[in-house]
């Protein structure tokens, strides 16, 4: 079976070549576009405790719906396609982000920002030199949960319209082919784990020196 | 609105199928997960593979995982609920072994001082002092569960997701609202009423 899902991928590379470029453009850009929306929004909910507390329950709520529904809904109101795909990944990558901006921001000693303040930080620096280096290790602990959320989800997106290597999967289950099954299943899932990987090693080489 | 009036019982039956496929996951997760987490939490290194099993599994798209069952088991309930018992057994079997693993050294020695033996430890200190981690896995493995059920209705295994693939099949916007939103309120639901079990236990384990 794996011997004929090779010969599948390598009858039809530019149709796997398509596939697998739209399923990471599709996860790149949605990442790209909630950490654009998340981060700044984090940092900013997070000195104003009625609101940081408001975006953290609204996000954990946004965790726990089903990315296929998220997907689902998008169809009647977007319509199918990549556009409307990309619009739910961006969602469902949003609240993990959001959640880990904000934590990540609140758990730093407030002496550590007396002594900045007190060395003539002005705010900005406070927040570009002291706040965002040592939050970065839990964002991107948010970014990794984010990035995993859309490679996975971005399988669905198969279902409207949206491409990606999860065509291979729903025509292969809809023709009861199992390797056009495998020729889809096998890459997603090595996608999936590259980019929990790739975000651990990210996160590891981007922690400031004094707090590994 | 409409749509919905008319056709309300092909919704609680899905709702009910739902729930019935999440339920018998859960549960024979639940059972396992307590012996494997009860072992695994006094074996550093069972508990490491744990954690290692738990982190790869997690990472496995979900339609790609059930695709996969396909060759060993075919097509329905059977696959959704072998890919949901794997994906809730590490969730659970993990925060049962944190959960015991946290249990302060002192306490289990005093309790030991006090005479009691290996098994009255366990299930009177170790596990009641568990409770919240271990409830805080289930409430994880649930929302988990029932976000996967909705995919496996792709693979024949019935739920609210008919109802979403029927919608995106036949371009009835209707039928795929009423899918999506009882899914999301159903995940949402059972997130706050075990969220909410979780913090009655941590208060009543500190009073």
């Amino acid at each position: 079976m794996l011997v004929e899902a090779w010969m599948y991928l390598a009858g039809h590379p530019a149709q796997f070549a398509r596939a697998l470029g739209v399923h990471v453009a599709l996860s790149v850009v949605a990442l790209s576009l909630a950490a654009a929306i998340a981060v700044p929004a984090g940092m900013y909910l997070a000195h104003r405790h009625g609101g940081a507390l408001a975006a953290i329950n609204a996000a954990n709520v946004g965790r726990t719906l089903p990315s296929l529904a998220v997907l689902a809904i998008a169809m009647p109101l977007l319509g199918t396609g990549f556009l409307p795909s990309l619009v739910a990944l961006t969602l469902i990558a949003l609240p993990p982000v959001l959640i880990n901006t904000i934590i990540g921001v609140r758990e730093i000693e407030p002496d550590v920002i007396d002594a900045a303040r007190g060395m003539g930080m002005s705010s900005r620096e406070v927040l570009r030199r002291i706040e965002l280096p040592l939050a970065v290790p839990v964002i991107f602990a948010g970014l990794r949960t984010g990035a995993v959320q859309v490679v996975s989800g971005a399988v669905l997106a198969s279902f409207i319209g949206g491409g990606g290597l999860g065509d291979f999967i729903t025509s292969g289950i809809a023709m009861m082919a199992l390797p056009l099954i495998l020729v889809g299943a096998i890459p997603v899932t090595l996608l999936s784990i590259g980019a929990d990987a790739l975000f651990g090693a990210l996160q590891r080489h981007l922690t400031p020196r004094g707090l590994r | 609105m409409t749509w919905f009036a008319r056709n309300w019982e092909q919704v609680a039956f899905a709702l009910y199928e739902h729930v019935l496929i999440a339920l018998t996951a859960l549960a024979i997760a639940a059972a396992v997960s307590l012996a494997l987490g009860i072992w695994a939490a006094r074996r550093p290194r069972v508990f490491a593979a744990t954690l290692a099993v738990t982190g790869a599994l997690y990472t496995i798209p979900t339609l790609a995982f059930l695709a996969l069952l396909i060759p060993l088991v075919g097509l329905g309930k059977t696959n959704v609920i072998i890919a949901m018992v794997a994906f809730s057994l590490v969730i659970m079997t993990r925060n049962v072994a944190t959960g015991i693993r946290d249990v302060p050294a002192d306490i289990v020695e005093a309790a030991k001082g006090m005479g009691m033996s290996a098994r009255q430890v366990l299930v009177r200190v170790e596990l009641p002092l568990a409770l919240p981690v271990i409830v805080a896995g289930l409430r994880i493995a649930t929302v988990t569960v029932i976000s996967v059920t909705t995919v496996g209705a792709y693979v024949n295994a019935g739920g609210l997701g008919t109802l979403i693939f029927n919608g995106i099949a036949t371009d009835h916007a209707a039928k795929i609202w009423t899918g999506a939103l009882t899914a999301c309120t159903l995940a949402v639901a059972a997130d706050l009423a075990l969220t909410r079990l979780e913090y009655t236990l941590k208060r009543r384990r500190t009073t």
